[in-house]
C-alpha cells in the first residue's frame, strides 16, 4: 500500500511550487478533534477530489483552507507561502476561491452584480472617484462588466446577467457560484459538492466545464463530491477522509481497489453478512 | 454609620437589584437561546406587570397576594400572546425583520400604557411588610431579604424545570438545533410558546419584586430595567441560564458599588461601558458557548 | 459618447436631472416669495428636507448594510450641538460659516460613529442595536450634564442651547438633500456599494469573494453617521434652540419607521415616507397622542405583512424612465415610417 502521507502530484506539475501544501493540519472543536494530521499537496494544474462518508470532515477541511477556521495544529502553504493568521478575505486575495455546499449567493442582487462582487479586487477606483463619477470609474466599470459577461459565457449564462440570482434554477445557481469564485482570479478553486442536486446530463456537462476551466485558467481545482462517476471521471488524485483523517490517497484506480476505502464506505465484511 | 454597615447594606442592595436583573435576564437569555431574538419587549412586560399590581391593589383594593399572582399570570399571558401575534408569523423571515418587530412591540406597549394610564408615574402601595433585620450595626430591609430568597427559589425551580422535565429537555433540544428537534418529533411551536411563558412569568415575578423596591409604575420603567438585564444576560453569556443569574447579580453588585462610591449619576454609563467591554473582550460572556455559524 | 443601457446619453441625463432640480427649487422659492406658502409651510418644507436626510442616511446602514443602529438620533444630536456651538462662536459671515458648520456637524458625528462602530460592527446585528441604543441614551445624558461636570457653558443642558443663528433655508436644505442623495446613490452603484450590499446578502460569501467586510461595514456606518450629523446641523439652524430631550430614543424610532415603511434598501421609498410622515402628523394634529402608538403598530404590521415596505428595493431613475419613453417614441416613429412605406 502507498504511504498516505506522501505527496502525489501529476508529472507536469512536479517542477513547480505546489498550489497548496498542508502539513499536519488539524483542528479541534471543544475537546473534539474534527480534522487531524491532514497532509495534502495539490499540483498547480491538478484536479483533485476529497471524498469520504458524511461527517468525515471534508467541509471542515475546506473551511480550514479558506481560513473560515484557524487550524489548531499544523500549517498550510499557499504557493509556498505560509497562510498563518490570514482572514477569509485575505486568503481569497492570496488566491483561494470557493463555492459552498449550501449555496451562498447574493440572492437579492442580479447575476451580474454577483459576478461583479467576485471581481471586487480586480476593479480599481477609489470611493471619491465613484462619487464624482470620473471617467476612470466608467472605464473600470465597463471593463469589469465585459469581463463578467465573458466569465458568465463559460457556462452559457451571459443572457441571464440581469436576472435576480435567487430566482435562477438550482443548477444555474451552482454554476453562478463557480463563476463568482472564478471572478476573484484564484490559483486554487475549491468546489463543495458542485454536482449536488444535478441530473446525470447536467453532471456530465459540469465535468466538461470543470476540465475546461482548468485548461483555460491553468488553475488547480479541489472538489468534494459524492457522485463517484464525477470524481472518478475527472480527478487525477483523490484523498479519502474518514473520522477527520486521510485513510487513503491515490489515483482513481488505486482508490477503487483500496481495502480501507471499501471498509469506510461499506463497513467490514463481517458486518455486512451479520 | 460604620464602614462595615455601609458595605453590608450596599451588598444587600446589590443582591436585591441583582436578583431582579437576574430574573429578567433569564427571560432574555431563554428567548435568545431558542429563537435568536433579542426580545426588546421583555422589559415592557415588567411594566405591564407593575400596572396590574397597581390596578388591583390601589384601584380595586385587593390584597397583595392576589395582585402578585395576577401580575405573574398577566405577564405570562402577555408574553405568549406577543409571541403568537407578532413573532410567530416571522419565523422564516430575516432576523432584522424580527428585531424590528420586537422594537415595534416594545414601543407599542410603552405608548399604549401612556395612552391608557397617563404619562405620569403611579405610586405603588406596600406589597411586602416586615421588620428590618439587623446584622451588627447594619440594617437590612425585609424587602431585600424576601426579594433575594424568592428569586433564588425561583431560579432553583427553573433549573429543575429545564434539567429534569420533558418540556425542559425539549427547550434545550430546540435551542441546540431547531431542525433536528423538529425531526425528533418535538413540537416546535409549543416549545417556543412555553419558553415565552416561562420567561414572561419570571418577568412577572420580577415586576412584583421590583415594585416592592421602587414603589411606582410608569410607562417607561421597563426600558432601562430591561436594557440592564440584557447587559446582565450578555455578561453572563447569552443563552446560558446559570450565566444569566451570575450576570444579574454581578450587575446589581456593580451598581451598588458605583453608588457607594458616590457616582450614582454614572450608574447607567458604567453598565453600558461593561457591555461594550464584554463584547470586545469576550463576546460569549462568562458562561456562554461559542456559536459557530455552519458554513 | 458612451450611452446608458436604456437610451439617453449620460451627460444629457445629468443635465435633465440638474435642470429639473433647479426648476423644483425655483418653483418652491417663487411660491414662498409670492406668499402662497406661508412661513408655516416653509417650516414644514425644511423639516421634510431634514427628515429625508435622516431617513436615507439610516437606510444606508439598515437597508443597504443590513445593520440596525438604534442611536441615529444620537448622531443627529452630536452634529446639531457641534455645529450650533460653532455657529454661535464663529465671527465668520453666515454664508461661509454655514457650510463649515454643516461639515463640522457631520464630521463630529462621523467620529462618534467610528468609535461606536469599531467594537459594535465586529459582532452580530442585535448587539449593534443595543450598543447604539445605549450610545444614543448616553449622548443625551452627557449633553444634559456635561456643563455641570466641566463647569463650562457649552450645551446649557436642560435649559437649552439658545440663540443659534437660523441659517437653514428651504434652498440650502434641499441642496443638502440632493447632495446626500447623489452621494449615497453613486456610492451604492459602484464597487464600494456592491461590497456593502454583499455584506447584507451573505457576509461569509462576501468575505470569500475577497471583500474586506470590516472596512465596508465601518465605511457605511460612518457615512450614515456623517449624514445624520449633517441633518442635525440643518436642524440646529432651523429651530435655533436645542434641548437634549429632542434627541431621545423616540426620535431614533421615528426615523426607523420612515425607513421601514418606505422600504429597506429603497432611497425613493425613504424620501416618500419621510415626506409623508412629516406632513401627516401636521394634518392630523388632533390625533397627536395616538401618533406614537400608530408608529409602533406600523412597524409591526409592515414587518409581518409587507417586510419590503412600500417600495421594496425599487429605486427610481429618471433617466431610465425618460430612456424607456424615448425608446417607445422612437419605435413608434419607426413603425409609423415603416407603415407609410
Amino acid at each position: 500500500m502507498k504511504d498516505i502521507n506522501q505527496a502525489i502530484i501529476p508529472e507536469r506539475d512536479k517542477d513547480k511550487t505546489p498550489a497548496i501544501e498542508c502539513i499536519g493540519l488539524g483542528i479541534d472543536f471543544g475537546g473534539l478533534t474534527a480534522v487531524d494530521n491532514f497532509n495534502f499537496t495539490l499540483g498547480r494544474t491538478e484536479i483533485a477530489g476529497l471524498i469520504g462518508p458524511n461527517g468525515a470532515g471534508k467541509t471542515t477541511v475546506f473551511n480550514l483552507l479558506t481560513k473560515v477556521y484557524q487550524p489548531t495544529r499544523g500549517k498550510m502553504l499557499l504557493l509556498g507561502k505560509d497562510t498563518k493568521d490570514l482572514t477569509i478575505a485575505q486568503a481569497n486575495r492570496a488566491g483561494i476561491a470557493r463555492t459552498f455546499q449550501n449555496i451562498r449567493l447574493f440572492k437579492d442582487l442580479s447575476v451580474m452584480d454577483n459576478v461583479l462582487i467576485g471581481l471586487h479586487n480586480e476593479i480599481r477606483y477609489s470611493l471619491a472617484e465613484a462619487i464624482i463619477r470620473l471617467p476612470s470609474f466608467w472605464r473600470a466599470e465597463k471593463v469589469a462588466r465585459e469581463r463578467a459577461l465573458d466569465l458568465l459565457s463559460i457556462f452559457d449564462m451571459a443572457d441571464m446577467a440581469e436576472k435576480q440570482a435567487g430566482s435562477l434554477p438550482y443548477g444555474a445557481q451552482r454554476r453562478l457560484e463557480i463563476v463568482r469564485a472564478l471572478a476573484t482570479n484564484p490559483t486554487l478553486l475549491l468546489l463543495d459538492e458542485p454536482a449536488a442536486g444535478m441530473n446525470p446530463s447536467e453532471t456530465g456537462e459540469l465535468m466538461e466545464n470543470i476540465r475546461k476551466i482548468r485548461d483555460m485558467f491553468q488553475i488547480s481545482i479541489l472538489l468534494i463530491e459524492h457522485d463517484m462517476n464525477l470524481v472518478m471521471g475527472i480527478c487525477e488524485g483523490i484523498a479519502v477522509l474518514n473520522y477527520g483523517r486521510i485513510i487513503a490517497k491515490g489515483t482513481p484506480d488505486e482508490i477503487k481497489s483500496d481495502p480501507n476505502v471499501i471498509e469506510a464506505y461499506l463497513g467490514k465484511k463481517g458486518n455486512a453478512n451479520a | 454609620m460604620s464602614v462595615f454597615s455601609t458595605i453590608v447594606s450596599q451588598i444587600f442592595n446589590g443582591l436585591q437589584s441583582g436578583s431582579v436583573y437576574a430574573l429578567v435576564a433569564l427571560g432574555y437569555s431563554m428567548v435568545y437561546g431558542i429563537i435568536m431574538l433579542l426580545n426588546f419587549a421583555h422589559g415592557d412586560i415588567i411594566m405591564v406587570g407593575a400596572y396590574i399590581v397597581w390596578i388591583l391593589m390601589s384601584f380595586l383594593a385587593l390584597p397583595p397576594a392576589i395582585g402578585a399572582v395576577a401580575a405573574v399570570a398577566g405577564c405570562t399571558l402577555l408574553g405568549v400572546a406577543i409571541e403568537k401575534v407578532a413573532y410567530a408569523p416571522l419565523r422564516k423571515s430575516p432576523r432584522l425583520s424580527l428585531l424590528i418587530t420586537a422594537i415595534g412591540v416594545s414601543f407599542f406597549l410603552e405608548n399604549a400604557a401612556q395612552l391608557v394610564m397617563g404619562a405620569g408615574s403611579k405610586p405603588m402601595p406596600t406589597i411586602i411588610k416586615g421588620t428590618n433585620i439587623e446584622i451588627g450595626s447594619a440594617h437590612i430591609s425585609f424587602v431585600s431579604v424576601v426579594t433575594i430568597i424568592v428569586s433564588v427559589i425561583t431560579m432553583l425551580l427553573l433549573t429543575l424545570l429545564v434539567q429534569k422535565t420533558k418540556m425542559g429537555k425539549a427547550m434545550r433540544a430546540v435551542s441546540e438545533d431547531m431542525d433536528s428537534a423538529r425531526l425528533m418529533g418535538i413540537n416546535i411551536n409549543r416549545t417556543i410558546s412555553f419558553t415565552f411563558a416561562v420567561g414572561s412569568a419570571l418577568a412577572g415575578i420580577a415586576a412584583v419584586l421590583y415594585s416592592c423596591a421602587y414603589p411606582q409604575a410608569s410607562p417607561t420603567m421597563g426600558s432601562m430595567l430591561g436594557l440592564k438585564a440584557f447587559v446582565a444576560a450578555v455578561l453572563g453569556g447569552i443563552g446560558s441560564i446559570p450565566g444569566a443569574m451570575i450576570g444579574g447579580f454581578a450587575i446589581g453588585l456593580l451598581e451598588a458599588l458605583v453608588s457607594a462610591a458616590g457616582l450614582s449619576v454614572w450608574k447607567d454609563g458604567v453598565v453600558f461601558g461593561i457591555l461594550i467591554i464584554v463584547l470586545i473582550v469576550k463576546p460569549t460572556g462568562i458562561m456562554g458557548r461559542k456559536m459557530n455559524e455552519k458554513v | 459618447m458612451v450611452k446608458n443601457k436604456k437610451g439617453i446619453p449620460r451627460l444629457l441625463a445629468y443635465a435633465i436631472n440638474a435642470l429639473l432640480f433647479f426648476v423644483f427649487l425655483g418653483i418652491l422659492n417663487s411660491l414662498i416669495a409670492s406668499g402662497i406658502f406661508s412661513s408655516y409651510y416653509v417650516k414644514i418644507l425644511m423639516l421634510i428636507a431634514i427628515n429625508i436626510i435622516l431617513a436615507v442616511s439610516l437606510n444606508l446602514a439598515t437597508g443597504f448594510l443590513g445593520q440596525l443602529p438604534l442611536g441615529h438620533a444620537g448622531f443627529m444630536a452630536v452634529g446639531a450641538y457641534a455645529s450650533a456651538i460653532f455657529m454661535k462662536a464663529t465671527p465668520l459671515p453666515n454664508f461661509v460659516a454655514f457650510p463649515i458648520g454643516l461639515i463640522l456637524g457631520g464630521l463630529v458625528a462621523a467620529v462618534f460613529g467610528f468609535i461606536i462602530g469599531i467594537p459594535a460592527l465586529r459582532l452580530r446585528g442585535d448587539y449593534l442595536a443595543i450598543i447604539t441604543l445605549g450610545f444614543g441614551e448616553i449622548i443625551r445624558v452627557v449633553l444634559l450634564n456635561i456643563d455641570s461636570v466641566l463647569g463650562f457653558n457649552f450645551t446649557y443642558g436642560a435649559s437649552s442651547l439658545k440663540n443659534i443663528p437660523k441659517t437653514t433655508t428651504v434652498t440650502n436644505a434641499f441642496i443638502c438633500v440632493s447632495i446626500v442623495l447623489i452621494i449615497i446613490h453613486t456610492t451604492i452603484k459602484s464597487k464600494h456599494g456592491r461590497a456593502v450590499l454583499s455584506i447584507r446578502e451573505n457576509e461569509i460569501a462576501a468575505e470569500s469573494c475577497g471583500v474586506n467586510t470590516t472596512y465596508y461595514k465601518t465605511m457605511a456606518f460612518v457615512m450614515s453617521a456623517f449624514f445624520a450629523g449633517m441633518a442635525g446641523s440643518l436642524y440646529a439652524g432651523y429651530v435655533g434652540i436645542l434641548n437634549p430631550s429632542g434627541f431621545a430614543f423616540m426620535k431614533s424610532i421615528e426615523i426607523l419607521v420612515m425607513v421601514v415603511l418606505g422600504g429597506m434598501g429603497s432611497m425613493i421609498g425613504s424620501v416618500i415616507s419621510a415626506t409623508a410622515l412629516t406632513v401627516l402628523p401636521e394634518l392630523l394634529r388632533s390625533f397627536s397622542e395616538y401618533r406614537m402608538v400608530a408608529y409602533s403598530l406600523l412597524l409591526i404590521i409592515v414587518m409581518i405583512f409587507k417586510p419590503s415596505g412600500l417600495m421594496g428595493t425599487y429605486d427610481f431613475s429618471l433617466s431610465r424612465i425618460i430612456g424607456k419613453c424615448g425608446d417607445k417614441i422612437s419605435s413608434h416613429l419607426r413603425k409609423g415610417k415603416e407603415g407609410r412605406r
